[in-house]
Order: structure tokens, then sequence, then C-alpha cells
């Protein structure tokens, strides 16, 4: 069984990202950038079914510029066998990435892709679905669980108030929750051998497709806080401090 | 031009209801200004079909009624929503594990970029959202000729119920075959569904124990009539179930009042709670970033705090 991952380039999940006086865009110039964690979680799941014997090889493909390295590398030393770097230049926005990604699906052949649910800077969690569609696949979105079973892969999904569980004959699509795996940390000797590896690239102009973004950014903003309130000297102080409140009734 | 609301089915101990932020999908819907349909798919529907049928503002239900759909599975359901989608310029619903898993499939098949969450709606397919765990909101404009979104209930009003709309059923398209459902572990529960409750209790990390966990947060949470929250850390500890896990990977809430027991308020965990009305937090730091987004904050010891906050209720 071949896996492959799709992994994104990310502002780090601990910084709070600013925006550009003029409000035309996020300002992540110099920004430390990281792997998508979710992506994390989709690279230890097809690690640890190469390890248990059932898969045979992970390759790990990044969309974007030639700064996607480092995830790739990152992914090296994680353990993943290859890496393809898909060199694009603007900002491609999830259908169209769908689109590429089903390109290499054709031209790679796995038998399951594994992606991150959602990525920690749009927050869209489209992806996988989107996919999915395209290349008509079985989806197991927000897995928790992944076992395979022949020729099935059974993925726990995290739903609204509980968990599903359901079989995807391959080839399929599975998107990784946080709580999928914890992920391996990457030891420095690896991270070495990894700066040595061949990181293969591919420029998206190979697949003639239309990635053109739909949506157009007109501007960004600050969310209206909440103002902090006060603080309370015991218990029954903060009751009565409630009770005074319209509409709460305790 | 019509508009199409994807409803959710909630399964609950006591049977199948409509998921009541379909309420908020219809007052969002508005904004087009055409017909409003509403789909609902799912097997022996047709009492909720009727509920669905006086909700003002909609003009007509369609419903499945379908084995194929007791257990939906996105492909079925999305393939049942492109043979009806050549009738509709808007396909929308209420943001939820149901519909990010639904409608991307949909958006994908009819080649359009879909928009998640919207938190407002503006003129000539533009919306606001949020980005980086809602520290960031984006206007953005949709090129696209046909609109596919979920909304953040939240952030619209529920439609009221004084409506008469036509009933529709509506056949299944042939089964996608190559997915099959299984099983599935609902939390089984008497309170109120934590993404409608009233008032939610949250735990964090420093509850130490499953144990203490519901000790002392179950006593409160059941004199409150409130559900029961927890940060992705009391969650990954294993001190709390997953699906009341509260944050940009959880469930977002937005109750009349909102207790964080020891929570410390990363990021990740306020984006799901920020817009609830009033924000309690009982924390022994008083540096503790919860407290800058809380009304009434309350340095102590949870474990001392707790039981008189009981108590005295
Ligand atoms: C990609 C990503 C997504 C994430 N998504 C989510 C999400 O959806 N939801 C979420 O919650 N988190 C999420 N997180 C995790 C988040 O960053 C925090 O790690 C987490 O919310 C912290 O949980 P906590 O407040 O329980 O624990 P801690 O941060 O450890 O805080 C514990 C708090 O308890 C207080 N405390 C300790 N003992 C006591 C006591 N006896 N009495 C009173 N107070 C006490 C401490 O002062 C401290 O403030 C995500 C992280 C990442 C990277």
């Amino acid at each position: 069984m071949k896996i492959l991952v799709a992994v994104k380039r990310v502002v780090d999940y601990n910084i709070k990202v600013r925006i550009k006086t003029d409000g035309s865009d996020v300002d992540i110039e110099g920004v430390k950038m990281g792997i998508n964690p979710f992506d994390e979680n989709a690279i230890e799941e097809a690690l640890r079914l190469k390890e248990s014997g059932l898969a045979t090889e992970v390759l790990v493909v990044a969309i974007g510029t030639s700064a996607n390295q480092d995830v790739l590398r990152h992914a090296l030393a994680m353990g993943a066998d290859r890496t393809i770097l898909l060199e694009a230049a603007i900002a491609i926005q999830p259908l169209a990435t769908a689109k590429l990604l089903k390109a290499m699906v054709l031209r790679e052949q796995p038998d399951l892709i594994i992606l991150g649910k959602q990525a920690i800077d749009d927050d869209t969690g489209h992806l996988g679905q989107m996919l999915a569609a395209l290349l008509d696949y079985p989806q197991g979105a927000f897995a928790s669980a992944l076992q395979m079973e022949g020729n099935e892969c059974l993925v726990t999904r995290e739903v609204d108030g509980g968990t599903e569980t359901i079989a995807l004959m391959l080839p399929a699509v599975v998107t990784a929750d946080l709580r999928l795996n914890n992920p391996r940390f990457v030891k420095l000797p690896n991270l070495m051998m990894a700066r040595k590896k061949i990181i293969e690239t591919i420029n998206d102009s190979e697949f003639s497709i239309n990635t053109e973004p739909r949506l157009n950014l007109l501007k960004v903003s600050e969310p209206p806080t909440r103002k902090a309130g006060i603080k309370v000297g015991s218990v029954e102080e903060l009751l009565s401090k409630l009770r005074a409140h319209e509409g709460i009734l305790l | 031009m019509t508009t199409l609301i994807l409803a959710e089915i909630l399964t609950q101990h006591d049977g199948q209801q409509l998921s009541p932020a379909v309420l908020q999908a219809v007052t969002a819907a508005q904004f087009w200004n055409s017909p409003i349909h509403l789909l609902i798919v799912g097997n022996n529907t047709a009492a909720m079909a009727q509920k669905a049928a006086s909700i003002s503002c909609v003009e007509r239900v369609i419903h499945t009624n379908s084995d194929q759909f007791s257990h939906p599975i996105a492909e079925d359901v999305a393939s049942l929503i492109i043979s009806i989608s050549h009738d509709y310029e808007v396909i929308l619903a209420a943001h939820s594990s149901f519909s990010r898993n639904v409608l991307p499939r949909v958006a994908a098949l009819l080649d359009v970029e879909m928009i998640s969450d919207v938190l407002e709606i503006k003129a000539n397919n533009t919306y606001v959202r949020a980005v980086y765990a809602g520290n960031v909101l984006t206007t953005i404009q949709s090129i696209d000729a046909l609109q596919v979104l979920t909304i953040h209930a939240s952030s619209f009003n529920a439609q009221s119920l004084e409506g008469d709309a036509e009933i529709v059923s509506i056949a299944s398209p042939a089964e996608f075959g190559k997915t099959r459902w299984l099983s599935e572990v609902r939390s089984q529960s008497d309170r109120p569904a934590l993404s409608a409750a009233k008032v939610v209790v949250s735990g964090g990390r420093s509850l130490a124990s499953a144990e203490n966990f519901q000790q002392l947060l179950s006593p409160l949470a059941d004199k409150l009539g409130a559900a029961l929250g927890a940060t992705r850390a009391a969650v990954d500890a294993g001190f709390a179930p997953n699906d009341i896990q509260v944050g940009q990977t959880g469930i977002v809430v937005a109750p009349e009042l909102y207790i964080a027991v020891g929570v410390s308020g990363a990021v990740q965990h306020i984006y799901g709670m920020k817009d609830s009305r009033i924000v309690v937090a009982i924390n022994q730091d008083p540096d503790a970033p919860i407290f800058q987004v809380a009304d009434y904050g309350l340095v102590a010891d949870l474990f001392e705090a707790i039981p008189a906050l009981t108590a005295a209720l």
C-alpha cells in the first residue's frame, strides 16, 4: 500500500498574527513558520501504517514556493520515504489545491491519501472532502482512529455529539484530527540527514490547471474583542453580581 | 433564483429532531431575497418535515425517506444535493461537523470554492469570516456563479415559526457504494446539547482526573441545567470525552453564561467561547489569559471554589 500525505506550511500556532497597517492582508513577513499541526498527525499515521507492515511507501507532497522545503525536510526527518514540492507562485485556494493534488494522485497512484483536517491559517477544512469528490473516492473526514481491514480502511470520525465509524474501500481520502495520534518528535540527527535528501520538484504548469483564486480578499480586520471585566473576591460576590444580570437565573 | 438550505438531523436520547441551527440558517438565507427551500436528508423524516414547514420564510421542504439515509454518509448526501442543484444559486447550511463534511464535497463537484463559517453576509457575494483561530476577520468576495457556504449560527437570529411551506418528498440517488456506515457512539447525557445550551461549565487540565472532572463539575452543571465543556488539554488527558471540546478544533458555543474552570485561556479555546454573553473564569493564576475575556474573574483554587459555588446555588 502506498500512502500520499499532503502538507501545508503555516504560521506557527503559538504566534498571534498581525494585520498590515493598510488592512489589505495579514503581515507574516519574517514570522516563524512550520508544518500545519494536523498534517503532522497525517504523516505520523502514515508512518505507523508503514512501520506495522501495512504500507510500503510514504510520499509527502507540499504545494507552494521553495520555502516549503523546510516542511518537507521535517517530513523526511519524521521518516517519510519521498517528498515532492509542487511549485506554485500564488497562494492557492482549496478547490485549486484539490485539483493539483488530484493530478498528483493520478501520477503517483497512492492507495490511501491522508491530509490534515484543516489548516490553522485559513481554518477552512475543505481540502480532503474536495479532493475525494474530484477523484470520486470515499472520504473519512476528521479521523480520530484508523484501522486497515483487507481492502478497507476503517475510520472513526469525530462528529458533534460523539464518534462515528465508517469503512472506506481503497483508494480513499482520510483527514486527520489531532486525536488520531501523537506525532513523534524529530531528532536532530534525523533532521541533519533529511537536509541531504533530495526533494523532487515539479512545476504546477506541468498540469495546466487553472489555479486562479475564486475568492478575492477585500480586507482584513481585527475581530471585536471582549473587554476584561472585573475580579470578584469570593463565590458569594460572584453570585450576587451574576444575579444582578438581566436574564441570568441562578 | 432559489436558495437551498441543508438541514441537519440530530440524534439524541429521545429520538431525532432537526438541529435548531436551521432557524439561523433560514435568517441568513433571507439575505438573497429569493425563495428558500429546505432539504432534510434521512429516514422517517415526515414529522421533521412537518415541523420544518412551519419555519417562517421557507417556501418548500424537501425530504427523503430512505433506509440509505438512516445514517447518511457524505458521499450520498452530496450526490443527492447535486441531483437537485440545477435549481439553486445558493446552497447553505449551519456550520457543524455534518455540513463541513458534506458541503465541501458538493462545492468541488459543482466546481466552486466554498465559504465556511460565515459571520456576516454582505452584498455582491461578499462575506466576513474568521481565520487564524478567530484572531483575524477577512472580508472575501466570491466570483463563482453559485454560492456554497456554511454560516456561523450564533451570528444570526433564529427565524420564527409562522410559516406554512409545501412539503415534497424526493427519491434517493444511487448509492455511492464504496463507503459503509458501521457504528456510532453517541455521548449519553441528559444534559442539554453543548452547542445549544444556555449555560456551559467548562473544565481544563487542572481538574487532574476524569473522576475530579465529573465529581466537581457535574453537580454544578446539574444545578445550572448546564452542558459540560472541556479544553483540549482536558480531553487529551482523558478527563473528558472528545465531543465536548470547546474551541478552534472542537465546538463553538455562545451560551448566556460560560463558566471556565481551571482553563488557561489559550487562543484556540477562546475561539470557541468568546461569543458567550457572560463569561466567568475561576483560576488560581491571576495572570491567566482567560481573565482578559471574562466579565467576572475569581482568583481561587477550583477545588475549593467549585464545591462552594455549587453549595451556594
Ligand atoms: C492546532 C491546535 C488546535 C487546538 N485546538 C484547541 C481547541 O479546540 N480547544 C482547546 O481548548 N484547546 C485547543 N488547543 C490547545 C490549546 O493551545 C491549549 O493547550 C489548551 O486549551 C490548554 O488547556 P487548559 O486550559 O486545560 O490547560 P493549561 O493551559 O495547562 O491551563 C491550566 C490552567 O489551570 C489553572 N489551574 C491549575 N490548577 C488550578 C486550581 N487548583 N484551581 C484553579 N485553577 C488552576 C492554571 O493556572 C492554568 O491557567 C489547540 C492547540 C493546537 C496546537
